[in-house]
């Protein structure tokens, strides 16, 4: 069973494989210009150097990565603890949904990225700007699916809990919470996606320690070195297509009950 | 305990009319302590919102409702409830739902754990404590439904048609289930149903209910002892007695709304 799935992961390689394969050919027969796009295994050599060397010279792969989710953690983190519990809230009482309705409605549209400046403003250069506007691009996601995750609790179930004697407390934690679960993860997946995109763009204007994936990306671009430019993207590719991959066998194990 | 339900009185205004319509016109009965009442009933006669008023789950305009010496001013552990749709908590166990009153109440786990199992062995369900309701039938889930209510000891169950929805031959053995149950407990226990059947076969007494608004019409002994044979003489003689009443109560509430629409 698990030979075949693994076999089939393999299988779903094999095209990714073709492609790079016939990119290379494609470069080096000339058609792409190597300055321009450089052929993969330039990049892959452009990661062993990363890795080894670091870029600038010093600052390795691992640390620019470990900066940068360091600062994707706190801003997803940051936004879980905020937009669940007030989803929560906002989606049990009719009358609170009127009222931040229009805020957030007048929130939502705004860019992360607008915020830059206001960030720098108030929290300067550094990663507290970047943890901010990362904070702001994953807070809507998670607010709005738990708050329509609440609404789809059927009345029945709260009321059974009331039956049996359930505080609020009660009924937060065992019937909306729980309840409100699948909604969430979907908004977490978003959150996360959003996140590690504003994240990048962030680095870009906002950090100066030195360290993150962004960053590096600007640093290689400042040197005029393609195959580092790559590297550096195909790395924050790999890095969010594990973290969804992390976030769904985390799904699978919370909703086993669907 | 016994249950006493006096003067309810209960309108809704009309959602689209506005105009007001009284649901429930005064309705009053008593269950004496471990007997069952069955609320026979058309569907729309305002049954629910009668066992929703029982249960404090709303409030009457008129009337009360006492449990024991107590006066129903909200739910109360002492009344449990148990609608047409089970309402298991679809994320938990067969086995957790069972748990859920008693981990309310902050009763410990072992404990609580060992009471839940013996609710799910009285309503025959042993084995499927690891089960999620996804799995398992509409029949066992009311019976899961049924071990919940029980397991934080209610004095009074109400039941809202729980069978309604279940095929004949699943019915049947649930009903039995529940007067199994009904004798190892002592619950008193209010019995909402449209099935004739159904009602005599449970009852101590029947009540038959009017519509627009809903009264209590008529009340029906039913001095059989179980077990009870379902197609037996004396059950078919309540069964004839009830059905003519309501046949009756059919042709006065036609009349009724017939003048009502006759033009002055």
């Amino acid at each position: 069973m698990s030979g075949g799935r693994g076999g089939n992961r393999l299988l779903q390689l094999l095209p990714v494989v073709a492609v790079a394969a016939l990119w290379e050919g494609l470069g080096a027969a000339g058609v792409i210009p190597e300055n321009r796009l450089p052929s993969p295994l330039r990049v892959l050599a452009g990661l062993v150097e990363l890795l080894s060397r670091g870029l600038p010279p010093g600052s390795g792969l691992l640390g620019h990565c470990a900066a940068s989710l360091r600062r994707v953690f706190g801003g997803v983190g940051a936004a879980l603890a905020v937009a669940i519990p007030l989803g929560l809230l906002v989606g049990r009482s009719a009358r609170l949904r009127s009222l931040v309705h229009p805020f957030i409605e007048l929130t939502r549209p705004i860019p992360p990225l607008a915020w830059v400046p206001l960030a720098i403003l108030w929290f300067g250069i550094g990663d507290l700007s970047a943890v901010f506007i990362i904070f702001l691009g994953a807070f809507f996601p998670i607010l709005l699916n738990t708050v329509s995750g609440v609404l789809a609790i059927e009345r029945g179930l709260l009321e059974a809990a009331v039956l049996l004697g359930a505080s609020r407390r009660d009924l937060f934690l065992k019937v909306l919470a729980p309840g409100a679960t699948p909604a969430i993860m979907t908004g977490v997946r978003i959150a996360v996606g959003v996140g590690w995109m504003t994240l990048v763009a962030a680095e870009f204007t906002g950090v100066r320690s030195g360290y993150g994936l962004g960053y590096l990306i600007m640093t290689a671009r400042d040197i005029q070195r393609a195959d580092l430019i790559v590297a550096g993207m195909l790395v924050i590719g790999l890095i969010g297509f594990a973290m969804d991959a992390l976030i769904r066998t985390l799904e699978r194990r919370l909703l086993r009950w669907r | 305990m016994d249950l006493r339900v006096e003067g309810i009185e209960k309108t809704f205004a009309g959602i689209a009319s506005g105009e007001r319509r009284t649901i429930l016109g005064g309705v009053s009965f008593a269950a004496a302590a471990g007997s069952i009442v069955c609320l026979l009933g058309p569907s729309g006669c305002g049954k629910t919102t009668l066992l929703r008023i029982i249960a404090g789950l709303e409030a009457p305009d008129r009337g009360r409702v006492t449990v024991g010496e107590r006066v129903v001013g909200g739910p109360l552990r002492e009344i449990g409830y148990i609608t047409q749709e089970p309402t298991l908590l679809p994320w938990r166990t067969v086995l957790h739902n069972v748990e859920l009153g008693l981990e309310i109440a902050g009763i410990p786990r072992e404990e609580r754990r060992a009471a839940a199992m013996r609710h799910l062995e009285l309503v025959e369900l042993s084995g499927f404590d690891g089960y999620f309701p996804k799995q398992i039938s509409g029949g066992m889930k009311q019976k899961v439904a049924l071990a919940r209510s029980l397991a934080v000891g209610p004095r009074v169950l109400l039941l809202d048609e729980p069978f309604a929805a279940l095929d004949a031959q699943t019915r049947n053995s649930l009903q039995e289930v529940l007067l199994h149950v009904q004798a190892c407990t002592g619950t008193t226990i209010v019995f909402v149903t449209h099935n004739v059947d159904e009602a005599v076969f449970l009852g101590d007494a029947v009540l038959c209910m009017t519509a627009h608004p809903a009264r209590v019409g008529k009340s029906v002994a039913v001095d059989v002892p179980h077990p009870r044979d379902r197609t037996g003489p004396e059950l078919n003689a309540l069964r004839k007695e009830l059905l003519a009443f309501l046949a009756e109560e059919r042709q006065r509430a036609r009349d009724a709304t017939g003048s009502e629409r006759r033009p002055a």
